[in-house]
């Protein structure tokens, strides 16, 4: 381990797990489904900073009281991943939607980013 | 000729350390695992625990219709199966598919309980992508005092 690594650890947040996610664009915007299993809407956060969306979630814990682990493959309470949005991306108007552990976003491309048809001109 | 070939770039080289300082880290090098146990980024992920009356797991598993989950005890091993259904929208052929992760499909997972698991006692229910399932432990088999005479 080097240096760099040691400061970036000391400044990191808690650990958490990327979700696995899938990232489709079509004509009129891109949707980013993610897997949250474990996360209610309340402890959910969606936030823009800039270009950077980013999405950090907490599993519930309904732990019974002196549950001891004995397996686990889900190793972190908590998911976290961002994503760089390009300019032609609509930011304010963001649609999510969390149903059963998935969450579904459609971030919308700008008018002006609309495909259009260039008449091509005889002549 | 192939020395290209035979010297991996950095990058690359540093992504097997990385993968490699993980797997050590998570104890599979070398050590002995459960015979059911599978590679990770199986689905669903699978937590368990155990407290004296019970163990509980816990199923990972977003987006599924509960009703359309099988759980069954059989012969002391837990399975949980069902298909996950492709929720991707669009299917046209103008759209550009950037990561495609997550899991869709038939799935099918087992787990062996221990002995003292009550297959008559077995509860389930699915909240916010997780499945958890409890199964009572015997009376017989709770930890007692003894009392010394």
């Amino acid at each position: 381990m080097n240096d760099r690594q040691l400061t970036r650890d000391g400044a990191q947040p808690a650990p958490a797990i990327a979700p696995r996610v899938d990232v489709i664009e079509d004509a009129t915007g891109i949707s980013i489904l993610a897997d949250l299993p474990g996360v209610s809407k309340e402890r959910l956060s969606l936030r823009i900073e800039g270009e950077t969306l980013q999405i950090e979630g907490d599993v519930a814990s309904d732990a019974p009281e002196g549950l001891e682990a004995v397996y686990a493959e889900v190793q972190a309470p908590r998911y976290r991943r961002a994503f760089t949005l390009s300019r032609e991306l609509d930011t304010d108007k963001i649609d999510a939607k969390l149903k059963d552990g998935v969450l579904t976003l459609r971030i919308p491309k700008a008018e002006h980013a609309q495909p259009r048809r260039i008449q091509v001109q005889a002549g | 000729m192939y020395e290209s070939l035979l010297t991996v770039p950095g990058w690359l080289a540093e992504l097997d350390r990385m993968q490699r300082d993980v797997q050590q880290a998570l104890g599979t090098l070398g050590l002995p695992s459960s015979i059911r146990a599978v590679a990770q980024g199986a689905f669903p992920q699978i937590n368990i625990g155990a407290t004296p009356r019970e163990i509980v797991v816990y199923a990972f598993a977003p987006g599924l219709d509960p009703a359309r989950i099988d759980v069954t005890v059989d012969r002391g091993v837990l399975t949980l199966s069902g298909h996950r259904l492709d929720t991707r929208p669009g299917q046209d052929a103008k759209r550009s598919v950037y990561a495609a992760e997550r899991f869709s499909g038939a799935f099918r997972r087992a787990i062996s309980l221990p002995e003292d698991a009550d297959p008559a006692r077995v509860s389930a229910q699915y909240r916010d992508g997780v499945l958890r399932i409890s199964i009572a432990r015997r009376e017989s088999a709770r930890p007692k005092r003894v009392e010394i005479q």
